[in-house]
């Protein structure tokens, strides 16, 4: 059926509301993102499949990721009037002895990790939390109570973990897509443009540039424009947008077509990095299912508005994230970044005005306009509002998918959700902003999460990667592993870059292996301040930063390396006594 | 053996097709046509790239631009089964060079060759998304985390 009113919009979702929360008989729901498959969550499944066959009261069913990716496989059981229980590190040699359990009455508590206390979505039309009528579990922990949890704000991971991502009805029955037929119904193109601005939505993506800004620049020009969403995801450690696009595709779908009707375009592109086959498909089958019930396509929901999608992949190349590049490539060429001066929202796509933005920045956009730019806005901190996702990654306890409000500490972020490091080791520095960041140490734990005030330390927001590291990790080791990445993803196009990062990785790899000398750590920060200045892109401007901030926060490491010929940490195997 | 002999026969109905239907015979596809040659015959054979090029209509040094620059494709013949080492950062901190440095030393060849057998080709990628369970390697569309250098032969092993 086509979906041709709100009205036909809310019956549907009225109906897979009550299926959502109310199942028939017992239903599992597997979490089977690209992280939890790599656990084994696919295997469960199949698994699962197979002992419970469909049709006798147990619905062995798929869902996205919850984000504690390190107690994966997540395998939640949903029962009408029962708890509903999340267990932990569910592999295939358990899941049958888990349901079979459960059927039996017994619930398997030492699998346990939590019991949701309110399942809703943050957009549904208030219903009443179907688990308040619900005894809970004596001796079991809330979900949302954990530490990992409980201080996460989720808007852009609204519906990850708790829908099967390809059902668009359970994306309908979370609230989905009334943002974009209310859009169409009773807000004017300029008016959505102002809600957007005044929520202060900064791009995810890692520039930070006003949202609703780009937005408005873009609308002003030529009439045939275009709309791109960024899912390269290139930096190397982060996952957020593939958990979105894996878990929750339609939220950035809609993200899309709000902002194709504000700025009345009529095409959009999502490029996608190719390392996602499953984000791909699961985008593919998301985009045949709104075209399906007419909320992509020509004239929808009578509205006269026409808007088609089209994805595009990417092929390895980490430059392909910059907006000149990823164009360039959209375009079936080479990616090499062309100079700013001229913005793509003038001249983008084929030199036509072009809105790109991040899936996370898309992600965000439905709920801005169903809750109020105000209600947004009142999240976060002054110069950085709303929330923002964070792969929390490297030495850390609790290793996932997180979303926080703006402000938080990162020692909140590290110790309270994080968990601290393993096994007892010292922390010694958490980096941000991926190559393009910064190595950030202990003495500035207590700073928030904040556009600027990150900046202010020498790294950057970046695209949202947040990788611990610990007493046994080189910093030196660490400034030599973003150049030699940066050196095999340069364009190579202008000197500054192409010269400098060649350099650079000569110096830093001479230093690793015991060949550093008085003078490289003064010509390390030279050939670093020049590619600042000059380079043509982002990724030669940017490329310096890693190596910068080590050498201004852990210059004993470089010098233990040049002048005793000693690597602290042990890593530099040529330096290792 | 020369380059040549190894070549594969083309099928070039199948290829039109794929560069008709699929694609649209659209320019801007060209990456992901591209990336169905490379699925069909493992690497990017040297008379398919002449044939889209005539097809297109796009400069055969274009096509060869866009071989050469994204990593994903190759321009050599590969193995039977393709080893993605990821060094993405995540990884890296956890000690994924030390997988690495393994399977070049168990396998005998660095990173972008094959075996002698045609068994296995390394490659590395950064990164492929599974950060929080590093350190990942990918066999063909098998991805396996948490690895370490023990882990590997036993991985190796289910694979001709």
């Amino acid at each position: 059926m086509r979906i041709r009113s709100i009205e036909d919009l809310e019956k549907l979702s009225r109906e897979y509301s009550r299926k959502l929360c109310c199942p028939e008989g017992i239903k599992i729901n597997i979490g089977m993102a690209m992280c939890g498959i790599s656990a084994g969550a696919k295997a469960s499944f199949e698994k699962a499949r197979e002992a419970f066959p469909s049709g006798k009261g147990i619905q062995i069913c798929q869902s996205g990721c919850l984000g504690f990716c390190k107690e994966e496989p997540l395998v939640e059981i949903v029962k009408s009037g029962k708890p509903r229980i999340v267990y932990k590190q569910i592999t295939e040699d358990k899941i049958v002895d888990l349901i079979q359990g459960y059927v039996q009455g017994d619930l398997h508590k030492e699998w346990i990790l939590g019991q949701m206390r309110d399942p809703r979505s943050l957009l549904e039309d208030p219903i009443e939390n179907p688990l308040d009528q619900v005894e809970p579990l004596e001796g079991v922990p809330f979900l949302e109570d954990l530490p990992f949890y409980s201080k996460q704000t989720k808007i852009v991971l609204r519906n990850c973990g708790y829908i099967d991502p390809e059902q668009i009805e359970e994306y309908f029955a979370r609230g989905g897509y009334f943002a974009f037929l209310r859009s169409l119904n009773e807000m004017k193109p300029a008016e959505i443009i102002q809600a957007v601005k005044d929520s202060g939505l900064r791009g995810r993506g890692g520039g930070g540039f006003p949202a609703g800004v780009k937005w408005e620049t873009c609308a002003r020009e030529d009439p045939e424009r275009f709309i791109i969403c960024n899912a390269d995801e290139g930096n190397p450690g982060t996952y957020m947008d593939r958990s979105v696009l894996e878990g929750d595709p339609h939220s950035v779908l809609e993200g899309m077509l709000i902002a194709g009707f504000a700025i009345n375009s009529s095409q959009g592109f999502i490029y996608v990095r190719h390392e996602y086959p499953l984000a791909i498909s699961r985008l593919v089958t998301a985009i045949r299912q709104a075209e399906e019930y007419g909320l992509i396509g020509e004239n929808i929901a009578g509205s006269g508005f026409d808007f088609h999608i089209k994805i595009s992949t990417g092929a390895g190349a980490f430059v392909c994230g910059e907006s000149t590049a990823l164009m360039a490539s959209l375009e079936g060429k080479v990616g090499r970044p062309r100079a700013k001066y001229i913005h793509t929202v003038e001249k983008g796509f084929h030199m036509k005005p072009s809105n790109l933005n991040n899936v996370e920045t898309y992600a965000n956009v439905p709920v801005i306009l169903l809750k109020g730019a105000e209600w947004y806005a009142g999240i976060g901190t002054k110069y950085s509002k709303g929330t923002k996702v964070f792969s929390l990654v490297g030495k850390i306890e609790n290793t996932g998918s997180i979303e926080v409000p703006m402000g938080i500490s990162l020692r909140d972020v590290v110790f309270n959700l994080g968990g601290g490091i393993p096994g007892g080791k010292a922390f010694k520095a958490v980096q941000t902003g991926g190559p393009s960041g910064g190595c950030i140490p202990e003495m500035f734990l207590d700073l928030p999460v904040d556009y600027q005030e990150l900046t202010k330390v020498g790294s950057i927001m970046g695209a949202g990667g947040m990788i611990v590291m610990d007493e046994d990790n080189c910093m030196v080791d660490m400034a030599k592993h973003f150049i030699e990445f940066l050196k095999e993803e340069s364009c190579g196009q202008c000197n500054p870059c192409r010269e400098g990062i060649k350099r650079m990785l000569d110096i830093l790899t001479g230093i690793c292996e015991g060949h550093g000398k008085e003078g490289d750590v003064e010509l390390l920060e030279e050939l670093g301040a020049m590619m600042q200045k000059f380079s043509l892109c982002g990724l030669g401007t940017s490329a310096p930063n890693p190596v910068l901030t080590t050498i201004l926060y852990f210059r004993d490491e470089y010098e233990a390396h040049i002048k005793e010929k000693r690597c602290p940490a042990g890593v530099c195997k040529a330096l290792s006594h | 053996m020369s380059q040549a002999a190894q070549e594969p026969q083309i099928d070039y109905v199948e290829l039109d097709r794929i560069i008709e239907e699929d694609f649209d015979n659209n320019k801007e596809n060209l990456i992901m046509i591209l990336q169905n040659v490379q699925k069909r015959y493992n690497y990017l054979p040297d008379p398919a790239l002449v044939h889209v090029s005539q097809k297109m209509e796009v400069p055969l040094s274009e096509i060869y631009g866009v071989g050469t620059f994204y990593k994903t494709f190759s321009m050599k013949p590969r193995g039977r089964n393709i080893i993605s080492v990821c060094l993405g950062t995540a990884c890296h901190v956890r000690g994924s060079y030390n997988v690495g440095e393994y399977i070049q030393e168990i396998l005998k060849i660095k990173e972008g060759e094959t075996t002698e057998d045609g068994r296995f080709t390394l490659e590395a990628v950064r990164c492929i998304g599974c950060c929080s369970h590093g350190p990942v390697i990918k066999v063909n569309d098998d991805i396996y985390s948490g690895i370490s250098p023990e882990k590997v032969r036993d991985i190796l092993e289910l694979y001709d």
